[in-house]
């Protein structure tokens, strides 16, 4: 009888609470046609960067290669001419693929790269029906030129571009 | 009660049994599993998993019932090997850490950490208090993410459904942290050997405060439709009780184990990234079954609120990574202008740093339990042997002591309460 009288009273208990989530602004969003913001640092898919006068920042060094916990990353480099010039200094990445398939995003190729060439932005991840399609290639990753800026290869003038690693700000911890 | 006609014991029959529980096992090893009852048929062999939502992953537990009551409980596991371990061996020490994220996957944090600290008494690396204090505060949120994704899921199993979707709501708010961080909701590898990967942004204050505010009122309501509620305690008073000697001798920790009384705690035992200087109590049970286990990890979110609050308020300023340019790369800043820091940057990022000649292990104390790391070093930069004494699979083996002479439907119950996530067991 007692378990009766408790049910009877603590069931109508929690009852209420569920009840009152009704007057509650609903939390869940209606993806995808509503997107959640990310946060600054996170880590979707990389971009190859270029600097203000469309050079590529990446040099070929293959850093991020070797710093790849999980060896999604393949670099090939070729040298750098005046007459056709893809990066500052000497050499760049001819070949530039990464194998999304076998990325975890961990965000290591990021902080070995010495020119902050290669940055996971926050934009979504890569999807695709096909092993083939989910390696991407240098044109691929690449971001676009700043608007009326030539891309790459360009013609420099000699003397330019000696260094390969062009002095950056230090990141900013606050974001 | 007998359910089905007993065989007598030949040769076919048996290898029908065998065939029946579809073990890669031989009679002999079968009949030292279960009971002599089994063999003849008086008592029924079933699989349990590894396909079954309430196993919470792939485990597969083959079962002995006499009616509706177990017999014996048997978990086979394996099915979720990723053999993390094995490839941690082959690893530099800073690239083991995703690796780790990947263990307890609801927990990456407590994960990090445990290795992390592993590597630091290794190689002897001091952690400044900034990062301790933060590492304090992160390892507190991932105890209640952690706690959280327990509590929704052994919940759902006894079908209280709404209490599953307010946890996953509450979550939510810890996983913001995570990205807001270390830039990944689940797989943080934040928590690096030395300190920590970059400071903490200035909207984490926000986002922990909010958890502060939030949280206790939330609590609330899990009392309100769980605690006092009849159902709940029907389901979970005297159920998959344990003794205290024999969580020990089985090697539990955790919540598991203070629920029968005893009261172990990493935190407290063995303290480290400065846990002793907050203050902090240390919930026990007394009867060790599904309820204290649920009641001791119910008190434990608010002494984990309590810790993250004197962290916050205590935080020191300064550095989060060690100044040893032997193990914590450069700023990178400093790469364009300065050759030193531009080569340890590249030796670094491509052969790590060396590690002495050693065997350390380091615990800490993760929502789960004990997650230990033994960690054995060659003096190169990869280790020789790595060791996760992961909480769930301790806990995961008395499970027969709990389950025996329980109701099926019970067993739900059980394995809900112990806390497993398979990744954990098998890594
Ligand atoms: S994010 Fe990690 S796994 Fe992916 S390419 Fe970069 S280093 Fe490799
Ligand atoms: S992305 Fe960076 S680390 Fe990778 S090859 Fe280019 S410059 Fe080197």
């Amino acid at each position: 009888m007692q378990n009766f009288w408790e049910y009877l009273t603590k069931i109508p208990v929690g009852l209420a609470t569920v009840f009152k989530t009704l007057f509650e602004k609903p939390v869940t969003i209606q993806y995808p046609e509503e997107k959640k913001p990310m946060s600054p640092r996170f880590r979707g898919r990389h971009q190859l960067k270029r600097y203000e006068d469309g050079l590529e920042r990446c040099i070929g060094c293959a850093l991020c290669a070797a710093a790849c916990p999980a060896d999604a990353i393949y670099v090939e480099a070729a040298e750098n001419t005046n007459e056709e010039r893809y990066s500052p200094g000497e050499r760049y990445a001819k070949v530039y693929e990464i194998n999304m398939l076998r990325c975890i995003f961990c965000g290591y190729c990021e902080d070995a790269c010495p020119t902050n060439a290669i940055v996971l932005e926050p934009i979504e991840f890569p999807t695709g029906y096909t092993r083939e399609s989910l390696i991407y290639t240098k044109s691929m990753l690449l971001e676009p030129p700043p608007p009326g800026v030539p891309g790459t290869p360009q013609q420099t003038p000699p003397g330019k571009y000696d260094r390969a690693i062009l002095p950056f700000p230090p990141i900013d911890e606050s974001v | 009660m007998l359910t089905q006609t007993p065989t007598p014991l030949n040769e076919d029959a048996l290898k029908v049994r065998v065939e029946d529980v579809q073990l890669d096992i031989t009679f002999e090893q079968l009949k030292r599993l279960v009971s002599p009852r089994a063999l003849t048929g008086e008592t029924m062999l079933m699989n349990m998993g590894p396909q079954h939502p309430s196993t919470h992953g792939v485990l597969r537990l083959l079962l002995e019932l006499d009616g509706e009551t177990i017999v014996n409980c048997i978990p086979d596991i394996g099915y979720l090997h990723t053999g993390i371990e094995k490839t941690a061996e082959g690893k530099t020490y800073l690239k083991a850490i995703p690796l780790t994220d990947r263990t307890d996957y609801l927990a990456p944090m407590s994960n990090n950490m445990a290795f992390c600290g592993a590597v630091e008494k290794l190689v002897g690396i001091e952690v400044p208090l900034r990062a301790q204090y933060l590492r304090v505060i992160l390892l507190e949120l991932t105890r209640m993410n952690s706690h959280l994704v327990w509590l929704g899921t052994h919940a759902l199993d006894l079908g209280a459904m709404s209490v599953f979707l307010y946890c996953m709501r509450e979550r939510e708010m810890i996983l913001d942290i995570y990205e807001a961080v270390s830039g990944a909701r689940m797989m943080s590898s934040y928590i690096r050997p030395g300190g920590l990967w970059r400071d903490v942004p200035n909207v984490f204050f926000d986002l922990v405060q909010r958890v502060l505010d939030v949280f206790p009122k939330r609590l609330i309501e899990y009392e309100k439709l769980l605690t006092k509620n009849p159902m709940w305690k029907d389901r979970t008073v005297g159920i998959g009780k344990i003794s205290a000697q024999d969580a020990i001798a089985w090697g539990m920790t955790g919540p598991c184990l203070r629920a029968t009384g005893v009261k172990y705690d990493v935190r407290k035992a063995y303290p480290y990234s400065s846990y002793d200087h907050f203050d902090f109590d240390i919930p026990t049970g007394t009867n060790g079954d599904v309820f204290d286990r649920y009641k001791c990890r119910m008190e434990e979110f608010n002494q984990s609120l309590k810790i993250i609050r004197q962290a916050l308020k205590r935080l020191p300023p300064g550095p989060v990574m060690t100044s040893d340019r032997k193990v914590a790369p450069p700023p990178k800043h400093e790469i364009a202008y300065s050759m030193e820091s531009l080569i340890h940057h590249f030796k670094l990022w491509t052969e790590g740093f060396k590690a002495p000649e050693g065997e350390v292990y380091f615990a800490v104390e993760s929502g789960k339990g004990e997650y230990g790391v033994l960690l054995s070093g060659d003096g190169t930069s990869k280790p020789r042997r790595v060791h996760f004494r992961a909480p769930s699979f301790h806990n995961l083996q008395p499970i027969n002591e709990m389950a025996r002479g329980q109701l099926l439907a019970d067993l739900v119950a059980i394995i809900g309460s112990i806390d497993i996530v398979l990744g954990d067991v098998d890594r």
